[in-house]
């Protein structure tokens, strides 16, 4: 069982929720983004995903765009996401899950990419603008490394995919929850528990987290009653922009208590 | 040997495939499907041929150019024009087939990118002839060097969103149109303007496009008994390109060119010469010849031209490129002006500055060739869209 697969179980034989928060590496600098990574898993987020700024966020909405530019502009660089993968997994004991587009893997090199994530500590890989069908290098590589990879399955996607993304994810299988790109909505889309049943009709007992426009603890919570965990980015990303640090981990607090995470 | 003719994609030796989240594969099947089925449905080709016929003004002529051919040695120039096509550039060729599409798919709304808003001005004006509604992205800056192509579409109907994040050129208005595609699929098609883009895009838009080599192909042996020593085009995307290299590319003899933006200059850091300086990577859905750093990201192009400023080609370009089929080479902004302003004054025709630039390759290639070589030329686009630029070059406007 894969580390992040371990922290589902421990939830689920716990009776909790589970929350996935995303944070972008190098906003606005890497040591706040490590230190912003740290202090959401110390609030109680249990699946770190650290996200690798990338010049063309075609799945990515204005909040994180804004982020990830800033991030480039103040001299991010690729290799330096070991680097805090390594501490922040170090520091926290938390699954840290990098989510990347595909290019800068693919010119670093599929198979170096996956060894430096493997000696950092880090959990596996989230790519929303690679499918599995594209996918043969990236497969080999974490079979090889033990990575978990996670793919996306959407709305629109045909049973066969769906049952294809199930089989080929390890860790979870990323939910898309509604037609769209990255940003808090008032209403996480019906969507959803469509897209999370034809996953659990699949034949593969796989996690399913639900992402995409989640915006507060009550939604994260509502999810995870037919989920096995929520996904929120935007929000923190949100937060840290108005407020920094302080005010990032009044959300992540404010979410935390809104959840079923044992302490009721 | 099988026929380069006939390689569809997704993939064009390694290049092309489909990088775009899985909300979009859907959509791109069923464009796919919906785009075989067209083309083997004889109603679909006959409308298509009806519109090209009775709208766009098809087949274009071919007007050789004597006196600029003189200013480049001893050769023939053929000029296949595109410029009199119905909104004035070859553009219109590939939205005519989609919005085709985009009706028979029951889509009611199109999405565009654009760049020097020739697509952007094709793709509003078959959105009227369609009852569609339109909305087009275009990079901030280039919605100030193309002031008027904005006024066009805005006149034809269509929304156009400038578009503030990144360069703030093509690149990023294509990334706001894939954007706007996740979120509206349901209703919307993604009328891409050029060769790029995942699959099925690079094929079905140079089959929308190969219209120009057939028609340039058969009017050479026709009407001038032979065929060329060279075909010539300017390459952004490299929809044009394709276009009239596509008819050629298994005449073994006839030399295909591109002649990418080379901005301040081959040599410089400011160009978009994608397939001289670029290597393979994804960009925009297909794994083609990019710019971009050693980390993956990319990197802003620079032209005069705002339709050759991207930093990404299609992935047919860069198979061709590394089979040796194609030649690319560089054009700079002040060589690309001056064949502008040569073509202006030796044959009365104003080419659009993305054209000027195969028109400046031309004139070098002429001191290449042997004598009484011929060169036919892509003259992709007119160039009213860039009065204010060339005003401002040549400052021709004022006391």
């Amino acid at each position: 069982m894969s580390k992040v697969e371990a922290a589902f179980a421990a939830n689920k034989a716990a009776g909790k929720d589970t929350l996935i928060g995303y944070f972008p590496l190098g906003f606005p600098t890497l040591s706040e983004s490590v230190e912003a990574a740290v202090a959401m898993a110390e609030g109680g987020v249990d699946i770190l995903e650290l996200g690798v700024p990338y010049s063309d966020p075609v799945m990515d909405g204005p909040v994180i765009q804004e982020a990830t530019e800033l991030s480039l502009a103040n001299g991010f660089k690729l290799r330096q996401t070991f680097d805090a993968v390594k501490e922040v997994s170090e520091r926290t004991g938390v699954p840290v899950l990098v989510m990347t587009y595909w290019n800068p893997v693919m010119q670093f090199g599929v198979q170096k990419f996956a060894e430096a994530l493997k000696q950092a500590g880090g959990a596996g890989m989230i790519t929303p603008d690679l499918i599995p069908d594209e996918a043969a290098e990236w497969l080999a590589a974490a079979d090889q490394y033990d990575l978990d990879r996670v793919f996306l399955a959407a709305p629109t996607s045909s049973a066969e995919r769906i049952q294809n993304a199930a089989e080929l994810s390890r860790g979870f299988v990323y939910a898309v929850s509604t037609m769209g790109i990255t940003g808090a909505r008032d209403e996480v889309d019906s969507l959803a528990r469509g897209v999370v049943s034809a996953v659990r009709d699949t034949d593969v007992q796989a996690n399913v987290a639900v992402g995409i426009g989640i915006s507060t603890g009550e939604q994260a919570s509502a999810v995870n009653d037919y989920a096995d965990g929520a996904i929120i980015g935007s929000v923190f990303v949100r937060a840290y922009s108005q407020g920094g640090l302080p005010e990032l981990k009044r959300i992540v607090a404010e979410i935390e208590s809104k959840m079923n995470k044992g302490r009721k | 040997m099988t026929q380069l003719r006939e390689q569809v994609g997704p993939y064009f030796g390694e290049f092309g495939g489909r990088f775009v989240p899985e909300s979009l594969i859907a959509a791109l099947d069923e464009l796919e499907s919906t785009y075989n089925a067209a083309k083997a449905d004889p109603s679909f080709v006959l409308e298509l041929a009806e519109l090209h016929k009775n709208y766009t003004g098809r087949p274009s002529i071919i007007t050789e150019a004597k006196r600029f051919a003189s200013l480049a040695g001893d050769i023939r120039v053929f000029l296949k024009r595109e410029d009199l096509n119905h909104t004035g550039s070859h553009k219109i060729n590939n939205v005519l087939g989609q919005a085709l599409l985009a009706k028979r798919m029951g889509k009611t709304r199109i999405i565009a990118e654009t760049g020097a808003g020739q697509h952007g001005v094709a793709s509003a004006t078959a959105a009227a002839l369609f009852g569609l509604e339109c909305v087009v992205y275009m990079g901030e800056v280039d919605t100030e060097r193309q002031a008027l192509n904005v006024a066009r579409m805005k006149l034809l109907g269509a929304t156009v969103v400038a578009v503030k994040t990144g360069s703030r050129t093509l690149k990023d208005a294509i990334n706001e149109a894939l954007r706007d595609w996740v979120t509206n699929v349901e209703n919307t098609h993604y009328l891409l303007g050029t060769v790029a883009g995942p699959h099925p895009f690079p094929t079905m838009v140079r089959d929308f496009h190969s219209v120009i080599g057939n028609e340039a192909r058969a009017q050479m042996l026709s009407d001038f008994g032979t065929l060329p020593t060279v075909v010539a085009a300017c390459v952004g995307g490299g929809s044009n390109a394709i276009g009239i290299f596509h008819a050629f590319l298994d005449d073994q003899d006839v030399r295909l060119l591109g002649f990418e933006a080379a901005g301040d200059g081959m040599g410089t850091p400011r160009h978009a010469a994608t397939l001289n300086y670029g290597k393979p990577g994804v960009l925009h859905g297909a794994r083609s010849y990019m710019l971009q750093d050693e980390d993956g990201q990319t990197l802003e192009s620079h032209s005069i031209s705002a339709g050759l400023d991207y930093p990404g080609v299609g992935p047919e370009h860069s198979w061709l490129k590394d089979l040796g089929r194609a030649e690319y080479r560089g054009i700079s902004d002040d060589e690309a002006m001056q064949a502008l302003r040569l073509l202006s004054q030796t044959e009365g025709i104003i080419p659009a500055i993305e054209t000027a630039h195969a028109l400046a390759g031309v004139l070098k290639l002429g001191k290449e060739l042997a004598p009484g070589s011929s060169v036919l030329v892509n003259l992709s686009g007119r160039g009213d869209k860039d009065m204010e630029t060339a005003a401002r070059y040549f400052g021709l406007l004022g006391d």
